[in-house]
């Protein structure tokens, strides 16, 4: 079976799901059980003390989904060390998708800092993905102090543009020893499959699901695209046949023998 | 007395726990973490830790994101 | 995960059963494609891609020419001590053969380093057969730090060593390391090493992982052309090559295309390679890592080196003398395989230069290194 393995669990959906921009959580739950996914990020803030709102958790069983907190909010590792402290405190594995995001026009990932918390997390034993920019120096880093999988962005979050960034994730999925997520900008299911065609371990989705005209089909519209992009790499793409450039041959010395 | 939860003062019974908080605050133990004067209790110290006026919590819940 | 265990993932039949079944149309797929993956290898390593070698050649020529340009690096081999205490049924300096036996003193090693300078040389491979007792870890250091004046960039293909002794070397100033697997076939590698430390599979396979764990820049691999099943050894090859370029991702890895050529002791090839089947492999190397550094030795005929150069060779030796000592004192002693190239350097940049590439002699040095005494 074609599963797909971080830190030596295995899960057969590539596509994995956000929770955010919904509704409603009802919506929230009804999108991601389309979607098929099986790991879903949340993220942390503040309790309105006294202005109960409806619990999050409540509408995502935990048997079935693998909680991944993210650090959404931190500018810096410190705030982003802390904010996978108190996730792993209110009860969650240990895992923690690490954003970094001190611009707040795009929300672009600190390469920097997020290097920095990634190696303290690694170290303090969390199972790290991180959220970068497609950059395959920077990828190799993260590499190399741990990480779970590294998770290259294909455009800036909420943006729908696809994958911007394809020749540098090409990149990044040649070199890489840890499997690669492609997250934030896939805003179609035509760029989840080509995210996969292109040999991405998964993809992540949360925007265009939200604010997708039936959250719930969309889903179900980008479990197939996962699943078929998948089936195309493993079949292996026709590719387009470059027109050949003609020049003196370089095999003419060979002889038959 | 006096202790402030999330950046607003809130009055609570002298000698407080922090479990005692959370229970009159209404919260699912299970599902917040809780930072005291800037340090993270593990669940087990919710029980024992007694509040002193002018503490500072943090409490933290899981809500929607990407 | 090590490569030990990688290379465990595509056992010998599985990988000559998908060559074989191989098409023309998956060899003009994996030609069309830019990132080539295992299985794309395996294709332009099967005998369907031996009718395509033509557009095999064509895309690594373009592939190199973007690399590096129209450039080839040049580099001579010094033999420090041909000593051994292996078996190697198909090596000149065999422990069994009874060939007088050299280890060069200090002042041999200073004499000989500057007669290579002086020829042009600012890149050198220091070489040793594997005898602790004649040439250990501290005769090599001394001879690195004899000779570190006179080259930029030195480069060691000596026996395997721990993480310590390749840590230890690169602090000394070596910059670059070769060990050929000679064949990735367990049983044929026993065989053909019936005694010795080297007998032990296992702890030569790991020597590059062990060299990039240490820091090494330059990481060379190769299998010895003649001795295992062509496809199947240029598979392991490169397959070798792409794990060490993933893992050690600082360092630069390099692949050799040693030949088996009539050596003392007359070994004959088990299975011969023919040129066709060197120009498929030196190609699909090159389309495998674009940046792989491909190294071409002087046991091929200068006739074929000066073919097989616009192929995607981005290295080469020149002026090779195999005897220890045999630059300062050529005949004296023997030779541990037959060169077929005895052109002088500027013989050599000629022949470079009519085959369109200009000669670099000194490409990097590593006293920009900080952390190495200069």
């Amino acid at each position: 079976m074609d599963e797909l393995i971080i830190a030596g669990r295995s899960f057969r959906s590539r596509l994995m799901v956000g929770t955010g921009k919904f509704a409603s959580n009802a919506q929230m739950a009804a999108t991601i059980a389309a979607s098929g996914g099986e790991i879903v990020t949340v993220a942390l803030r503040r309790v309105n003390v006294g202005d109960q709102q409806d619990d999050l958790l409540n509408h995502i069983d935990r048997n079935k989904y693998l909680l991944l907190p993210n650090t959404s909010g931190a500018r810096n590792a410190e705030e982003a060390i802390r904010l996978a402290r108190l996730a792993r405190a209110a009860g969650c594995e240990p895992w923690i998708k690490l954003e970094v995001t001190p611009d707040p026009y795009y929300l672009l990932p600190d390469p920097i800092e997020t290097l920095k918390a990634a190696e303290i997390l690694v170290k303090e034993g969390f199972i790290v993905l991180p959220y970068i920019n497609a950059d395959p120096v920077l990828a190799k880093h993260l590499q190399e102090v741990g990480v779970a999988t590294v998770m290259p962005l294909g455009a800036p979050i909420g943006s729908n543009k696809g994958l911007k960034t394809r020749d540098s994730i090409a990149i990044i999925i040649e070199q890489a020893i840890v499997p690669v997520v492609v997250d934030a900008g896939l805003g179609a299911p035509s760029h989840a499959a080509e995210a996969m065609e292109l040999g991405a371990d998964a993809v992540m989705i949360n925007t265009a699901m939200a604010v997708a005209g039936n959250p719930v089909m969309m889903a179900a519209a980008f479990g197939k695209a996962v699943e078929a992009g998948r089936q195309a790499y493993l079949a292996g793409l026709g590719k387009e046949q470059k027109q050949a450039v003609a020049s003196s041959p370089l095999t003419g010395f060979l002889r038959d023998e | 007395m006096q202790i402030i939860i999330n950046s607003k003062p809130v009055t609570v019974a002298t000698n407080c726990t922090i479990s005692e908080l959370i229970a009159h605050l209404n919260l699912n133990i299970k599902r917040i973490a809780i930072e005291y004067n800037r340090e993270i209790l593990a669940p087990e110290q919710f029980y024992t830790t007694i509040m002193n006026d002018n503490d500072c919590i943090e409490i933290v819940n899981f809500v929607g994101g990407g | 995960m090590s490569f030990v265990e990688e290379i465990l993932r595509y056992p010998e039949e599985q990988i000559l059963e998908q060559m074989a079944a191989t098409t023309a149309n998956q060899v003009e797929q994996a030609l069309a494609t830019d990132h080539l993956r295992i299985r794309d290898l395996i294709t332009l390593l099967s005998p369907t891609a031996l009718d395509y070698l033509e557009p095999m050649a064509q895309k690594a020529h373009h592939i190199t020419q973007q690399r590096v340009g129209n450039t080839i690096q040049l580099f001579t081999p010094m033999y420090l001590s041909n000593e051994c205490s292996n078996g190697c049924k198909y090596c000149g300096f065999n422990a069994n053969n009874n060939i007088p036996r050299t280890t060069l003193t200090l002042d041999e090693i200073e004499q000989e380093a500057q007669i290579i300078h002086d020829y042009g040389f600012r890149s050198i491979l220091l070489l040793t057969g594997e005898h602790k007792k004649m040439a250990d870890n501290s005769y090599l250091i001394a001879a690195i730090q004899k000779i570190k004046p006179l080259f930029s960039s030195i480069s060691i293909e000596v026996y395997p060593m721990d993480t310590d002794g390749y840590k230890q070397m690169v602090a000394a100033g070596v910059d670059g390391l070769t060990v050929y697997q000679e064949t990735y076939n367990r049983e044929l590698y026993k065989e053909m090493h019936p005694f010795g430390k080297k007998r032990n599979y296992t702890y030569r396979l790991e020597a590059p992982d062990r060299a990039g764990e240490a820091g090494i820049r330059r990481i060379g691999v190769g299998a010895l052309l003649g001795l295992g099943n062509f496809a199947t050894e240029a598979f392991y090859t490169g397959l070798h090559a792409h794990y060490i370029a993933r893992q050690y991702w600082r360092s630069h890895v390099s692949i050799s295309f040693p030949r088996i050529c009539p050596a003392d002791g007359g070994f004959a090839p088990i299975n011969p390679v023919n040129d066709k089947q060197l120009v498929q492999m030196i190609c699909a190397m090159r389309l495998l890592i674009p940046d792989a550094a491909l190294f071409m030795s002087t046991r091929e005929n200068a006739e074929l080196r000066n073919s097989l150069m616009p192929l995607g060779i981005t290295h080469m030796s020149a002026g090779s003398c195999t005897a220890p000592g045999g630059h300062a004192h050529k005949g004296e002693s023997t030779e541990q395989f037959t060169i077929d190239d005895d052109r002088t350097p500027e013989q050599i940049s000629e022949v470079i230069r009519a085959q369109g590439f200009e000669a670099v002699w000194k490409d990097w040095d590593s006293a920009f290194l900080n952390n190495l005494a200069v």
